[in-house]
């Protein structure tokens, strides 16, 4: 295609932005925002033009590949900096530069009064150009640049307000726990370079099947853990909580719409390593299914909407990992579902940011209720999006989560009772905790300024928001509503991944009839609502947290996911370093002090010797004459 | 009686002197055991003389005799200099070089 | 070789003698009296010499050594202090043990030295002082040791101006001339110090003893006339007695006129 050479440019406006607003100092502090955005709708219209190229190629031709020239070449090893434009990563350009630059208008009024507004629209562009090297490159070792660059943005932006020092931990714990997922992508990448000799995709994934089980199933294992790191997938995925500590902007782009899908993308991508490691797919099934439910547990039990809504985003990549796992069915669904999550998760942040906005920054649940009439406009959009969460037809939702239900009901044995159960089952609690947000904040009696019966009336003034945050919340709430049926008319969104992930051969039932499935998810997702509202609206809300039982307990603390890290992994970390601190200090050290003080007490005792007194000296003298005339005595005869 | 009889009697005269030098505090009576020991070395050269006939021996006690009374000369007016300042001859009472 | 029985005793005599004196240089308190040993050590030494056959050294031993170099240090003590005594206590810790330890250790080593040693049968010098022992000692002197003999005089020159330079004393301040002493002394009538010298004792009196008081111009003893330490020590005299006694025989005046009145009779 002809615009394919210009796809660097992609990458190349947000990252000449980045450095403008990074490097040009104070003097852009006024207006400098505005080259950020400028950057990122640069980026996206250019997108567009790419796609419509794309679109006018007949399906086959879909796929575009240039270089930019060779990057590294160490003999056997040779990495060009290549970049492949196809469906599936058109579908993440289009996806992150239009929420993207959503976000980045919606930023302009949220970050109005903050100080560091230039440095934070820096760090957004850094992470549009990171995001989409990561999405358009054409061999690993590019996507770990790209990799490690949104991991860097992320934790530039979670500590963004770093006077504080609860928000730069939290960028620590959720750089660390990354860095852990990335050693997968290294190891894999070593495997890779190893046993095929290159790491580019078409090398890698053209010879999948020549890797032999053993080997495609340790590189998939490791290219799922990387996935775990990025995406938050159970077991790295207490840092997801703690990300919320940066700006909701922040929250919107990075933890829900496009860095946390990039482990979707990853394996995706690596299919053709995962088909030819089964237990490698059942492994990332098993994952997603872990990490569908406890997202959804814990999510039923956090009162900070933000946290509640990070653990919705855990739950719901869950429910991308499980489709990714099961094989060519899955694939497009999978990324179907990240589309449409996408709008309506990041709609839904920007929403909790206008709520936190008109309360005085404050996250607690059980101070909002009754909202809708101070925000109306906030409402709105936050309910569509809730209903498209939820997969009430038609908001895009349905069209994607219900066909991810249905192809987990599809295979033999027991995999597809157990997997589809989960699914369904998780479908139900996201239903409840989602409602159990919607109207906690919504609906029901005030609890806030002076209905709240507290001493310290009369507490905020809640008022919509400013019109550059209202627009992106509106437009991001069209799409959680149409977006999902307009791609899912003739199977259209399937048929555009088909040249990257293959045809999902349509032919496989899921063991229960599809209407079936459909209908119990109806039942679930309603009953779900109805014990929200029963809970939260009827019922009066306290406003101190009630102690609930052990299952609450153990979910406001993230089902003790922390805990059992810092025994796990910290403390023995912790303890090791003590260890080296103290043979350091005292081993080491005190070797080397040791042998200095030595040498002191051997001076101070040998200076005794010299006590000035004429007669110890000739004493001395004296000693030494009567060991030279002892030494002749014995030499003599 | 044989001769080394001399021998020992100045190998004994020198262990005094020496013994005087080691423990005597007054400065002056330190460098009359100097001599002491100066004199006993002349009686067993003198001695050595007469063992093996040979003159040699009488003429460096004549040398040491000689450069005793030199040393004695400085020595003293040096005891006597450092009197003088210090009202001590004492020779405890000299101990700055100390470490 | 076997010395005779003469000089067997005359070592004999004098070795414990000498040991004995070296002792006193160990355990006597004064300064003094070690001298005195040490003298005693040294001129029986220059006998021991003479009896071993090197008479020009004993000779020069007691010129020398006692003669000169032990008056050095009685004249030095002298100065320092003829009282000066040494406390017995040890003030350096332990140097009273190592002292003995080393001085014993000295003696029992150098004894084992010289028991090992295998001397020569002793040849005696019969033969090297056929030419008298001087001209024996002085062949050798000026023969093998000539330079050596220059070097030790020229030791002794610098030696002697050591001892000149290291005593010295500067001069601080100005010399006082004769008319300023003069001054002073005019100065000091008003204080009662005497103008005039002081008086020799026994002037104007019948004999000049030193513990006899002078007769000032009126007749009356001069008490300053006789030396402080007899005044202290009380045994200045009374002039009076003296001066009245009888004269017993011519006195010098009366001696002195009569030779006079003689001649004047001629």
């Amino acid at each position: 295609m002809m615009t394919t050479a210009l796809s660097p440019w992609l990458i190349g406006f947000p990252l000449l932005g980045a450095a403008i607003l990074l490097l040009g100092g104070r003097r852009l502090d006024r207006w400098g925002h505005w080259i950020g955005v400028l950057a990122s709708a640069a980026s996206f219209v250019l997108g567009c033009v790419i796609l419509a190229d794309t679109l006018m190629q007949a399906p086959s031709e879909r796929i575009g590949t240039g270089t930019l020239g060779t990057w590294i070449a160490a003999g056997p090893l040779q990495v060009a900096a290549g970049f492949r434009v196809d469906p599936l990563s058109l579908t993440f350009v289009m996806l992150v530069t239009f929420v993207g630059t959503l976000i980045h208008v919606y930023s302009v009024a949220y970050m109005e009064h903050d100080v560091g507004r230039r440095r934070f629209f820096g760090y957004l562009n850094l992470f549009v150009a990171a995001m989409l090297l990561l999405v358009l490159a054409d061999n690993y070792l590019l996507l770990f640049v790209g990799w490690e660059g949104v991991g860097l943005a992320s934790f530039l932006l979670i500590g963004f307000w770093d006077h504080r020092i609860e928000n730069s931990v939290a960028g620590k714990k959720a750089f660390v726990m990354n860095r852990i997922g990335d050693m997968g992508l290294i190891a894999a990448m070593m495997l890779m370079f190893a046993y095929v000799g290159s790491v580019s995709f078409d090398d890698v994934l053209g010879s999948a099947e020549t890797l032999g089980t053993g080997v495609a199933t340790a590189v998939g294992l490791l290219l799922l853990l990387a996935a775990c790191g990025k995406s938050a997938q159970f077991p790295l995925q207490a840092w997801l909580g703690d990300a919320m500590a940066g700006p909701t902007p922040v929250s919107a782009l990075i933890h829900a719409a496009t860095m946390v899908t990039a482990g979707v993308y990853l394996l995706v991508r690596s299919a053709a390593i995962l088909e030819a490691a089964p237990n490698a797919q059942l492994v990332v099934v098993i994952v997603g299914a872990v990490t569908l439910l406890f997202g959804a547990i814990v999510g039923c039990a956090k009162d900070d909407i933000k946290k509640a809504l990070a653990a919705s985003t855990m739950s719901q990549i869950g429910y991308m990992m499980l489709a990714a796992g099961l094989g060519p069915i899955g694939y497009a669904f999978a990324i179907f579902h990240l589309v449409t999550h996408g709008f309506f998760k990041a709609g839904l942040f920007l929403g909790a940011g206008s709520v936190m906005h008109a309360m005085d920054d404050s996250v607690d649940m059980r101070r909002f209720g009754g909202l809708a009439r101070a925000l109306p406009v906030t409402a709105v959009t936050m309910g569509l999006g809730w209903l498209a969460i939820l997969g009430i037809p038609p908001f895009s939702g349905f069209w994607s989560k219900d066909r991810i239900i249905e192809a987990a009901f599809v295979g033999e044995g027991w995999r597809p009772w157990v997997f589809g159960t989960v699914a369904l089952v998780g479908a139900g609690i996201t239903a409840f905790y989602m409602s159990r947000l919607f109207f906690l904040t919504f609906a029901g009696r005030r609890r806030w300024g002076s209905f709240s019966g507290a001493e310290h009336a009369p507490g905020p003034h809640p008022h919509e928001a400013p019109a550059l945050m209202r627009w992106p919340m509106i437009v991001l709430a069209v799409g959680s509503v149409a977006l999902g049926g307009i791609l899912a008319i003739g199977g259209a969104f399937t048929a555009w991944l088909a040249p990257v992930v293959g045809e999902a051969e349509h032919h496989h039932d899921p063991v229960l009839p599809a209407w079936l499935l459909v209908v119990l998810t109806l039942v679930l997702v309603v009953a779900g609502v109805v014990l929200a509202w029963r809970l939260y609206v009827l019922a009066s809300v306290p406003a101190q947290a009630p102690r609930g039982n052990l299952l609450v307990r153990a979910a406001r603390r993230d089902l003790h996911q922390d805990a059992v890290n810092e025994s796990l992994v910290l403390l023995p970390g912790q303890m090791a370093t003590a260890a080296a601190v103290y043979a350091d200090r005292y081993a080491v050290d005190g070797a080397v002090m040791q042998v200095a003080a030595g040498v002191r007490r051997s001076g101070e005792g040998l200076r005794r010797a010299q006590n000035g007194y004429v007669r110890t000296y000739a004493a001395t003298s004296l000693g030494g004459l009567l060991v030279v005339a002892a030494i002749v005595w014995a030499l003599a005869g | 009686m044989p001769i080394t009889h001399y021998l020992v009697l100045a190998v004994v005269l020198f262990s005094i002197g020496a013994t005087a030098v080691l423990l005597r505090r007054n400065a002056i009576v330190i460098f009359m055991g100097v001599e002491l020991m100066l004199n006993a070395t002349n009686l067993a050269l003198v001695t050595f003389a007469r063992i093996h006939g040979d003159l040699t021996g009488q003429v460096l006690a004549f040398f040491v005799m000689v450069v005793a009374a030199a040393e004695v000369v400085v020595g003293l007016a040096i005891i006597v200099t450092i009197f003088r300042t210090r009202r001590s001859a004492s020779v405890d009472d000299v101990n700055l070089l100390n470490g | 070789m076997m010395t005779s029985t003469g000089e067997a005793v005359l070592f004999w005599a004098l070795a414990p003698l000498m040991v004995l004196a070296a002792l006193g240089l160990l355990f006597v308190r004064r300064a003094v009296h070690a001298a005195i040993g040490v003298v005693a050590v040294m001129i029986s030494l220059a006998i021991m010499y003479i009896a071993n056959e090197a008479p020009f050294l004993g000779v020069v031993q007691v010129v020398v050594y006692t003669g000169a170099v032990m008056m050095l240090f009685l004249f030095v003590l002298m100065l320092v202090g003829v009282d000066s005594a040494d406390s017995l206590t040890e003030t350096i810790r332990g140097q009273r043990w190592i002292g003995l330890l080393f001085g014993a250790g000295l003696l029992v080593v150098l004894l084992g030295v010289l028991g090992r040693t295998e001397l020569p049968e002793a040849v005696g010098l019969a033969e090297a002082n056929a030419a008298t022992n001087p001209t024996g000692l002085a062949a050798i002197l000026f023969g093998d040791y000539v330079l050596g003999m220059e070097v030790i005089g020229v030791l002794l020159v610098t030696a002697a101006l050591a001892g000149l330079v290291l005593t010295h004393r500067r001069r601080i301040g100005q010399r006082r001339t004769q008319r300023e002493l003069s001054r002073e002394r005019v100065a000091g009538v008003a204080g009662g110090r005497a103008l005039t010298p002081l008086p020799a004792p026994g002037v104007y009196a019948q004999n000049n003893a030193m513990d006899t008081p002078a007769l000032g111009p009126d007749g009356r003893p001069l008490e300053h006339s006789v030396p402080r330490v007899l005044r202290i020590r009380g045994q200045q005299r009374d002039p009076f007695p003296v001066v009245e006694a009888p004269t017993t025989g011519t006195s010098a005046v009366e001696q002195a006129e009569a030779p006079q009145q003689v001649e004047e009779a001629h």
